[in-house]
């Protein structure tokens, strides 16, 4: 039942704050909402987390073969808990952020979690499919609503695109399903077929597969959507699109390509992982220049998954570990950021690094704050994304499907170094030397950033000291998914 | 049959009715009462119940396909009478015989949907055609109508002769006019067969406007009176495909080497042309015309694929698509203004209004959860299982994601954009269809069995 209530919950109350008349009750219904989540979702983790409490499935189109079948795994499990843990901060981040209309604004980003949720927890292909789209639906009118000057056509340039991605991805669902014996969307016949394919039909698949996740990861060179759009949308839409909703992508790639069509995925992973680590390097290179506070941020994480995207097909288990804790951790890390940038501009009015200065001496609990998030994106060690970045350049480094490891794990590695340059860089002409204009009345953190900010602290240092909590959850799901993807066997079939 | 029957005995009478009944309200609901009788008579026959016994010596065959395509065409047809009687008072004063002239096409329609013989193909066509163009210029003192019902007439004709001849050469190969006996025929197909199958392909093109034989639809939609532009784009054309694939299955389904090809060309070049000139269309009302053109282009798929799937893709996307286009015309033909600009702001003072308008766009679009993309995934697993021809898929997927462009332009004038619109006059029951159009679409879409069962059982 948990991974029902994960969707029903958020959709539930998602269409009943459309009805709501003011602000004030809509904002606490929608927190309460996030928190019920929230508690689920570590209940799932501990007190039911047996098998039974964990899945669910019943006839829907039965005609077609397909059904509501959803169950939570251990990747499903980091990626609900994910979700979970980062409304209630956003909401409570942002907690006096004024909003037109406010009762839709939380009526759209509660339906957005319950389709994020339901793409983690989908076991059918069609349903995945459903949820894919649904997530995107209510960010469409999130995006265009509340957000910069800009705003409509940053969206409706980041709708098309992932809409284009989807389709082509239905395409391919379908032309697998038609291949499939019993005609069926379930998982398990996709992944027994995925064994049987031809090398040819694989490539096919695995492209109209790939563009629809390498768009919303983003993968170089289908990311140009991706600075626009963060930097026009309000600075709350964009935690949900950089924390939760980039995960979908890496996410549909360990659980919808690499086990599917296995020697695609093989043949195609140099470039992939070129084209990723062409990425990381570029997006780093451009984050060093921007002096917009939210299109640095932007860049940066464009490099950060980039990572994501070349362990990804390292296919190591050790990289697929990292992939799962740093999906976790980045999410914190990049929610914590945009805190940081959105309190930036509320306090100074501008997002413009040229124009702040000496931040720390009117705000130095923020400056603090900012800090150890600043070097957690940086990936020091004791800080999590250490751990995560660590076990994917491991995972890189040890690959035996690629023979370029050598060049990819140092070419990788200097996007960790231009990472630390633009933002140290970043701390440094914001936080120190001498007061601005804009600086100069500002005040430090109140209440509810301090509580959340604090939260991110503390997830933070805890994952960088105990990942094993994570990694735990997630080792057989890497064990499976890495086993289902082996090619070894299949390409002496073959 | 019984509906056959019923709407063209309903038709005379009404004719007579202007005289008659004097006040307008009586004459709508005269024709409502007729309509509603229609449909149930239509549903009656499908569980049994059939009025009328004649034998038509096999020319017509009420079967379970052309009866649910019927039902959904009568269901459509009163749906768009009651959100658009009132602007069709306003067309002109032959009230009474506009609405006899939409019962004669209903005849016609059912016809179509249910032909064995050639010969009641055309007869069918002719009593679909004729009538439209006489609502096509309607508008008598509006120039623009009068100029799209002569252009629409002569194309119409010129396009009824190419099926008469096509028809006429298929006879002189099988010696019968009867669609199955096309099959029957032994060996190599003839040339005179194959130019017969041409002639009927391009003349059934012509009237479902696909690329390139579409250039008479925008002028005669755009022409045309607003109400009977919604109801030419979307019953007629759903008519115009159902009998598109009853031909080609039952008369040239083993001939499918030959003119697969044809349709594979033809469904790409109608959704390019569609949906690439939707983009730049500055009025919804001609947007809605393209974008009728593009949606052709998914249809086609079906005829291009031609199994079962195909079919019952068919039925939902016609469902599908005549759900949500009579409620964008409905609207529409209320607006004084039918630029993109003339809707801005246009959610502020309509909520509701733009509500079931965003429903019926994202199923156009064919957005999850609703009908539209229920009917269009039909359309690519028909495509798919051909097993070859995978480029056309991905073409009409590509398309798709064009289409948001247009559609969402419209989302984006009536939510995000500032601006005024004047205050609309609804009925409730206007209202109340519309809302009821829209669950329709989000219901069809989540549970498509409530329609498809009915093709089985």
């Amino acid at each position: 039942m948990i991974p029902v209530l994960f969707i029903v919950i958020p959709l539930v109350s998602g269409l009943a704050l459309f009805f709501f008349k003011n602000e004030k009750p809509a904002r606490s219904f929608a927190l309460f909402s996030s928190l019920i989540s929230l508690v689920i979702s570590i209940l799932g983790l501990t007190a039911f987390s047996s098998g039974q409490h964990l899945q669910f499935a019943v006839t829907w189109l039965g005609f077609l073969g397909s059904s509501f079948s959803v169950k939570v795994d251990g990747m499903g499990q980091v990626l609900c808990l994910l979700t979970a843990v980062s409304y209630p901060l956003i909401f409570i981040a942002t907690w006096k952020n004024q909003y037109r209309k406010a009762n839709n604004y939380f009526a759209l980003m509660l339906l957005t979690q319950a389709g994020l949720m339901g793409v983690f927890v989908a076991m059918d292909a069609l349903l995945f499919y459903f949820f894919w789209e649904l997530a995107v639906i209510p960010m469409y009118f999130l995006c265009s609503q509340w957000g910069g000057e800009k705003r409509i056509q940053a969206t409706i340039k980041f709708f098309i695109y992932t809409f284009l991605g989807s389709v082509l991805m239905l395409v391919g669902i379908i032309y697998l399903y038609s291949k499939t014996p019993e005609h069926s969307f379930s998982i398990e016949a996709f992944y027994k077929l995925g064994k049987t394919l031809s090398y040819e039909t694989q490539e096919w698949v695995f492209w109209l597969f790939f563009f629809a996740f390498a768009v919303k990861m983003p993968i170089f060179p289908f990311h140009t959507w991706q600075p626009d759009l963060y930097e026009q949308s309000g600075s709350s839409i964009t935690m949900v699109l950089s924390g939760v909703m980039v995960k979908m992508g890496v996410f549909a790639c360990l659980r919808w390509l690499l086990p599917v069509v296995s020697i695609a995925s093989y043949r195609w992973g140099d470039v992939v992982t070129s084209m990723a680590v062409i990425g990381i390097l570029y997006a780093s290179l451009i984050a060093l220049k921007q002096d917009d506070l939210k299109r640095m941020v932007a860049y940066s994480s464009i490099a950060h998954i980039g990572l994501m995207g070349a362990t990804i097909f390292s296919e190591t288990y050790v990289g697929f570990q990292g992939v799962m804790i740093q999906m976790f951790n980045h999410c914190i890390n990049i929610i914590g950021m945009w805190i940081v940038v959105d309190m930036i501009e509320k306090k100074c009015g501008t997002r413009k690094i040229s124009e702040l200065g000496g931040l720390a001496q009117r705000a130095p609990s923020l400056a603090i704050f900012a800090m150890v998030i600043g070097l957690a994106n940086v990936a020091l060690p004791l800080t999590n994304a250490f751990i995560g970045e660590f076990m994917m350049f491991n995972g890189i480094f040890s690959s035996s499907v690629t023979q370029y490891n050598i060049v990819f794990t140092v070419l990788a590695g200097i996007g960790i170094i231009l990472a630390a340059i633009y933002i140290l860089n970043m701390i440094r002409k914001v936080f120190f030397g001498d007061l601005k204009n804009s600086t100069a009345r500002a005040t430090d953190t109140g209440w509810s950033e301090n509580f959340v900010l604090s939260v991110i602290v503390i997830l933070i240092l805890w994952m960088g000291v105990y990942p094993d909590s994570l990694l735990q959850l997630t080792k057989e799901i890497s064990e499976t998914i890495l086993s289902n993807s082996d090619i070894t066997s299949l390409l002496t079939k073959h | 049959m019984n509906a056959l029957i019923l709407s063209a005995v309903w038709g005379v009478v009404m004719m007579f009715s202007g005289i008659l009944l004097k006040q307008r309200s009586a004459i709508r609901n005269f024709a409502l009462v007729g309509l509603v009788l229609v449909l149930s008579a239509n549903i009656l026959e499908m569980s049994g119940t059939v009025f009328f016994h004649i034998d038509t010596k096999g020319m017509l065959v009420f079967d379970r396909f052309s009866l649910l395509a019927g039902t959904i065409i009568f269901a459509s047809t009163l749906l768009y009478l009651i959100v658009s009687s009132k602007e069709i008072e306003r067309v002109g004063i032959h009230y009474a015989d506009y609405l006899a002239l939409i019962f004669f096409i209903l005849c016609g329609i059912s016809l179509v949907v249910s032909f064995k013989s050639l010969l009641l193909l055309f007869l069918g066509i002719e009593l679909i055609t004729i009538p439209l163009y006489i609502l096509t210029g309607s508008d008598k003192k509006n120039l623009k109508s009068n100029e799209a019902s002569l252009k629409y007439f002569l194309l119409g004709a010129f396009s009824t002769s190419l099926m008469l001849m096509g028809i006429a050469l298929i006879y002189g190969v099988t010696g019968s006019f009867m669609s199955l006996s096309v099959g029957v025929v032994k060996g190599e197909p003839s040339v005179l067969l194959i130019a017969g199958m041409i002639l009927l392909l391009f003349s059934m093109a012509f009237k479902a406007s696909v690329a390139p034989f579409h250039f008479w639809a925008p002028d005669a939609y755009d022409g045309a009176p607003t109400v009977f532009t919604s109801f030419m784009a979307t019953v007629v054309k759903a008519a115009s495909f159902l009998a598109f694939i009853r031909l080609f299955e039952d008369a040239f389904g083993s001939l499918q080497k030959q003119w697969q090809l044809w349709m594979a060309i033809f469904t790409a070049a109608t959704l390019f042309i569609g949906n690439i000139t939707a983009i730049f269309q500055q009025s919804v009302k001609k947007m809605l015309i393209y974008s009728s053109i593009s949606q052709a282009g998914f249809m086609m798929l079906a005829i291009y694929a031609m199994n079962s799937d195909a079919k019952e893709g068919l039925i939902m996307y016609i469902a599908a698509y005549c759900l949500a286009t009579i409620g964008l015309f409905a609207v529409l033909a209320k607006m004084s203004d039918y630029t993109f600009e003339g809707f801005n702001g246009f959610a502020k003072n309509h909520p509701l209004l733009a509500a079931t308008m965003t429903i019926f766009l994202l199923s156009l679009a064919g957005i999850p959860l609703t009908a539209g993309f229920i009917s269009k995934f039909y359309m690519l697993k028909a495509a798919v299982n051909t097993q070859h021809n995978l480029w056309l898929v991905i073409f009409a997927v590509v398309m798709a994601a064009v289409s948001i462009f247009y559609y969402f332009r419209l989302i984006q004038a009536m939510y995000f954009r500032e601006g005024t619109v004047p205050k609309l006059q609804t009925t409730p029951a206007f209202r109340v269809t519309l809302v009821l159009l829209a669950a329709a679409v989000i219901l069809l879409g989540i549970f498509p069995n409530l329609l498809l069962y009915w093709l089985y059982f």
